[in-house]
């Protein structure tokens, strides 16, 4: 083996999602060896560019990991992308299925005119140019939760391309050190969902669930322009709280809104891209970076030792933390694309184009829908730090919870207390209790009134802030800080009051 | 009765010469009688009574729904029919009972229309014979005509009749012979390049095709998306247009359909043609047309010529390029149409159970005839990458110098085109068979299938009988949407041509009374 020097380097954290998978990121690299360093054996030097030359110590050579995403995005709608069916997360099986979803013979497409809408509404969010014709095609495989035995997708001429999406990533060992990356947007498509494959081994039978087949999806499809998973999950974080404050998606990784396949492959620094694979699937953050952390080193293992890469699609397997080549369906695919002939290409207007006198219900113009995009979180952000002197990091983490924003303005609203300490005290005591209590901030028992209370005491210095503390600890489910409240009560009365009685309005108080 | 055109016995339902429950009976009786041409694959006896009662109290509450209410139709078993099996003559689909109708199947429903059953075709319309589907072929009524008899007593004798029934053409032959022989008064069939017309022209029944885009797709079976289109078989043109009026305009379940509001079809009364520009174009004079249908083609141009009408030679010169153009694209299209019948969710589904792909396999093997697997082979190998720009893109090309040929013609002063519909009049079974589905189709279509390129209106009207005593059409294919003006040049030509009625009396003894005598000498045109 070689020895260890640093190849590919990710500058660190994904502090983005840090305070949700709180400290488990430290002791990750070190498993796979990814943050140890190494040297590649046998490779001639002089066969490599000169600038990796320069760049690296004599004899080694770095390592450069590059990564590309297909993100599907489940449109927010309430009915699917080409029928009237409804759309609900885990309804009764095939109780939302249309003639056409269930590819009845005869029956056609028919677009859905809110699909087109979150399609331009999240084209232009990431800087994307809408296409005023895009057109739709066919792409062909057999597959049992695929009806129609062909996918309506947008091949040729996608609605939306040539955009950028914006994102963080942490540069140093300290949260504030932020930098600030973009990954290019080669395009959004607008395509159906497939049903569901339930496999029941025992009984060697599969069942077929059409809910969600027909469901309208955003396909966005990420540059090769990230370089670890830290990267990749953080461009998925910023790109789900996009969609998210559009309205577009719901952006659910749990519930399969969305849905991250990640092409990766390794090369020197000034050679040609190495072979990539493809690793499909993944449905969370956490798993996301951290299958791309792990095929990045399989690769480099790989190569290092003489072997190839194959262009093949994998699987992350969550339990042994790493990724496994998937028995492909039939090797390799020939989607057999084909225009879509059921469908006339898709044509959306500006003002300029409108045509004069169109119904506005038969036309959609993209500058209305511009006029009307709600603000990103980028700009949120912005306004926090502007507003309140907020640390980035800080206006990061406030937007990385739902429901967490709303929260600190509505305490904000309703203190007299400095934003700073507002902050501080949303982001380290009332998040950690809510961490603690495994609680979404919507389920939180504190209200926004609560803490704000809470922190005009403190403002007034009617209470002290070790006081204030232990009134969330109650919270938290510590009995023996009701004691400590007590003895600061006790203390405030002068031993004057009864004890029982403290108690008893302590208690209320605190339930209430 | 039953030989009237649906505008008369239309007007002798109103009058209450008849009741739509005697009609519905009539031409029920007639069906059975008629069964062995094998036109229809699914009688639908008990819905077509309720709907003829239903009919009956709406006239006499004297709520009648128009021209169309109580009137006996067909319709192809491509057309999905709610409750009703639909089988497009295939294993496939086999027992398959659609849960919606068609829109066309709904609005013919809506105006009272009586529906009597569904009718026999090539399997998945992929044929120009009726002659390949499942079900088993569709036979010419004209082979037992008495017009088409006479001629054979003549020249052979003791040749067994049976034996040499003719075909009615395809693919809707079924929709043809069901018209033809009395048992409806309108039938609608499909046409992708052809299959309304052609056998039309061969069973001596008006066969129109409509713009694509005026007439709802949504649940007619697919055979080539951007080509099919619903076609009308009927006794004559003025029918032709009561039932477009009916079935043309928007539909929000076929987004390929037209936006603007369609007005309702009434055909004027065409006084004369002396504005009219008839276009014929030269490459349809091919080596293979009969010397018949050639004579009567030119007839026909005498004809508007000697009524003042302005006759010239125009040229669509990609003509020849459209046969293997469609084939290109018909295939592939049907290769992608086609991967929905998989045994899962309808339709046939075979024992095999080793594997989703080995049941995949055994069930479209068991399921499609080897017409159909092999354009889906075919279409399959057009639509792989390597092959894509060579063939689908390249034959996409060509149909586009298809369709601008028929715009230059028509921007260049020319109204309606005047063309053969068929190479000669129907030929015996036997001799069809001769020859593959795949050579048949290539030959049988070419006067048809540009037009469905181009998604122009075309009707084939029935013009004379031949030397053999078979029916002759000839075609006019019109502007695109300017199906009126069509229908409206081809009812005046109707009009002169006076074709003869099908004398089936042997056949149909009971219902001799009902066939008008008065017309069967004239055939003006063959003079």
């Amino acid at each position: 083996m070689a020895a260890p020097v640093k190849r590919w380097s990710c500058v660190g954290k994904r502090w983005v999602l840090a305070y949700i998978d709180g400290g488990s990121r430290h002791g990750r690299g070190a498993a796979i060896g990814f943050t140890s360093r190494r040297k590649r054996g046998q490779s001639s030097v002089a066969q490599q560019p000169l600038i990796t030359a320069q760049k690296s110590r004599k004899g080694e050579h770095e390592w450069e990991a590059v990564v590309g995403l297909e993100i599907h995005a489940q449109i927010s709608s309430n009915s699917k992308l080409f029928s009237g069916s409804q759309v609900h997360f885990a309804a009764p099986p095939n109780s939302l299925v249309s003639f056409f979803d269930a590819s009845l013979p005869g029956t056609l497409p028919v677009l859905n005119r809110r699909c087109v809408e979150a399609a331009v509404m999240t084209g232009l969010a990431l800087n994307c140019r809408i296409n005023k014709k895009s057109l739709f095609d066919r792409k062909h495989y057999f597959y049992a939760d695929l009806p129609a035995g062909y996918q309506i997708t947008q091949q040729r001429l996608p609605i939306a391309v040539n955009g950028s999406l914006a994102y963080s990533v942490c540069v140093g060992k300290k949260p504030s050190q932020v930098s600030t990356k973009t990954v290019r947007i080669k395009q959004i498509q607008l395509e159906q969902d497939s049903g569901k494959s339930l496999h029941d081994e025992p009984r060697s039978q599969t069942l077929i669930d059409l809910n969600r087949a027909g469901v309208g999806l955003l396909e966005v499809v990420l540059e090769p322009d990230m370089s670890c998973g830290e990267e990749a999950a953080s461009a998925v974080r910023e790109l789900q709280l996009i969609l998210q404050a559009l309205g577009t998606s719901q952006a659910n990784m749990a519930e399969g809104q969305l849905r991250v396949d990640a092409n990766i492959s390794v090369h020197h620094p000034g050679e040609p891209l190495g072979v990539r694979t493809e690793v499909k699937n993944l449905n969370s953050a956490r798993f996301l970076a951290k299958a791309i952390d792990f095929e990045i080193e399989r690769q480099i293992h790989e190569l290092e030792n003489g072997r190839k890469i194959l262009n093949e699609t994998r699987s992350f397997d969550y339990k042994l933390g790493c990724t496994m080549p998937m028995r492909d369906k039939e090797g390799k695919q020939d989607y057999r694309f084909m225009p879509e002939p059921n469908l006339p290409p898709l044509l959306l207007h500006d003002t300029a184009s409108l045509p004069p006198g169109a119904d506005p219900q038969q036309v959609i113009n993209i500058d209305w829908i511009r006029e009307r995009l709600p603000e990103l979180p980028s700009e949120t952000r912005e306004k926090l730090i502007q507003q309140y002197g907020m640390l980035p990091e800080h206006s990061f983490a406030l937007l990385n919870e739902v429901g967490l924003l709303e929260f600190f303005q509505n305490v904000i609203k309703e203190t007299r207390a400095e934003p700073k300490k507002v902050t501080s005290w949303v982001l380290n005591i009332f998040l950690g209790f809510l961490k603690q209590q495994n609680l979404t901030v919507n389920e939180s028992p504190v209200t926004p009134s609560a803490l704000a209370e809470l922190l005009n005491l403190l403002d007034r210095k009617a209470i002290s802030s070790s006081a204030a503390k232990q009134v969330m600890d109650v919270k938290r489910g510590n009995p023996r800080a009701i004691n400590k409240l007590m003895g600061l009560v006790r203390k405030a009365t002068l031993s004057r009051a009864d004890p029982t009685v403290i108690k008893k309005i302590l208690e209320r108080k605190l339930s209430s | 009765m039953l030989g009237r055109t649906l505008r008369e016995v239309s007007t002798a339902l109103k009058q209450g010469h008849i009741t739509p429950t005697e009609l519905c009976q009539k031409c029920l009786s007639l069906i059975k009688k008629t069964k062995f041409l094998n036109a229809y694959i699914t009688v639908s006896e008990e819905v077509a009574l309720k709907q003829a009662e239903e009919s009956e109290k709406r006239y006499k509450k004297g709520h009648s729904l128009g021209d169309l209410d109580g009137i006996p139709v067909a319709v192809k078993d491509n057309f999905s029919t709610s409750g009703i099996e639909t089988t497009c003559a295939s294993n496939i689909l086999k027992g398959y009972v659609p849960p919606y109708n068609a829109t066309v199947v709904q609005k013919l429903l809506d105006k009272g229309a009586v529906l009597m059953g569904k009718t026999n075709l090539d399997e998945f319309a992929m044929g120009s014979g009726s002659t390949d589907g499942v079900f088993g072929p569709v036979k010419n009524p004209w082979s037992y005509s008495k017009q088409y008899r006479g001629k054979r007593k003549q020249k052979a004798h003791g040749e067994n009749e049976d034996s040499n029934w003719l075909i009615t053409g395809g693919s809707s032959g079924g929709s043809a012979a069901a018209v033809a022989a009395f048992t409806c008064f309108a039938a609608l069939g499909s046409d992708t390049g052809g299959s309304t017309r052609n056998p039309a022209a061969h069973c001596g029944v008006v066969g129109f095709k409509p713009s694509y885009g005026l007439v709802s797709r949504h649940g007619l079976i697919p055979l080539v998306n951007s080509m099919d289109v619903p076609g009308i078989l009927t006794r004559c043109v003025d029918d032709a247009a009561i039932v477009l009026g009916m079935l043309a305009g928007h539909d929000p379940k076929d987004s390929t359909t037209i936006q603007d509001p369609v007005k309702p079809f009434t055909l004027p009364t065409l006084a004369d043609v002396n504005k009219l520009c008839i276009g014929i174009p030269k490459e349809y004079l091919a080596p293979e047309l009969s010397s018949e249908v050639r004579s009567f083609w030119s007839k026909a141009a005498n004809l508007f010529e000697s009524e003042g009408a302005k006759v010239i030679e125009v040229s669509l010169p990609h003509t020849s390029y459209s046969i293997i153009c469609y084939h290109v694209l018909c295939t592939s299209e049907v290769a992608s149409n086609m991967a929905r019948f998989d045994g899962l969710e309808y339709g046939h589904r075979c024992d095999i159970n080793v594997s989703t792909e080995a049941m995949y396999a055994a069930t479209r093997r068991e399921g499609f005839n080897d017409v159909v697997r092999g354009r889906i082979l075919s279409g399959n190998f057009f639509l792989l990458k390597e092959n894509y720009e060579n063939y689908f893109i390249k034959a996409q090309k060509v149909r586009r110098l298809i369709a601008n040929d028929f715009m230059n013609v028509f921007n260049s002063g020319v109204d309606v085109l005047l063309t053969p519909t068929t190479l000669s009049e129907a030929v015996p079974y036997l001799e069809f068979i001769k020859e593959d589905n795949r050579t048949r189709s290539a030959q049988d279509d070419i006067f048809t299938q540009a037009v469905n390129m181009a998604g122009l209106p075309a009707v084939s009207v029935p013009v004379a009988l031949s030397n053999q005593g078979l029916p002759i059409g000839l075609q006019f294919i019109g502007r695109a949407f300017c199906d009126q003006q069509l229908l409206t040049v081809a009812s005046w030509f109707e009009k002169q041509a006076q074709f003869p009625v099908i004398q089936l009396q042997e056949l149909m003894d009971d219902f001799s009374s009902d066939f008008e005598i008065e017309k069967l000498s004239s055939v003006s045109l063959k003079q």
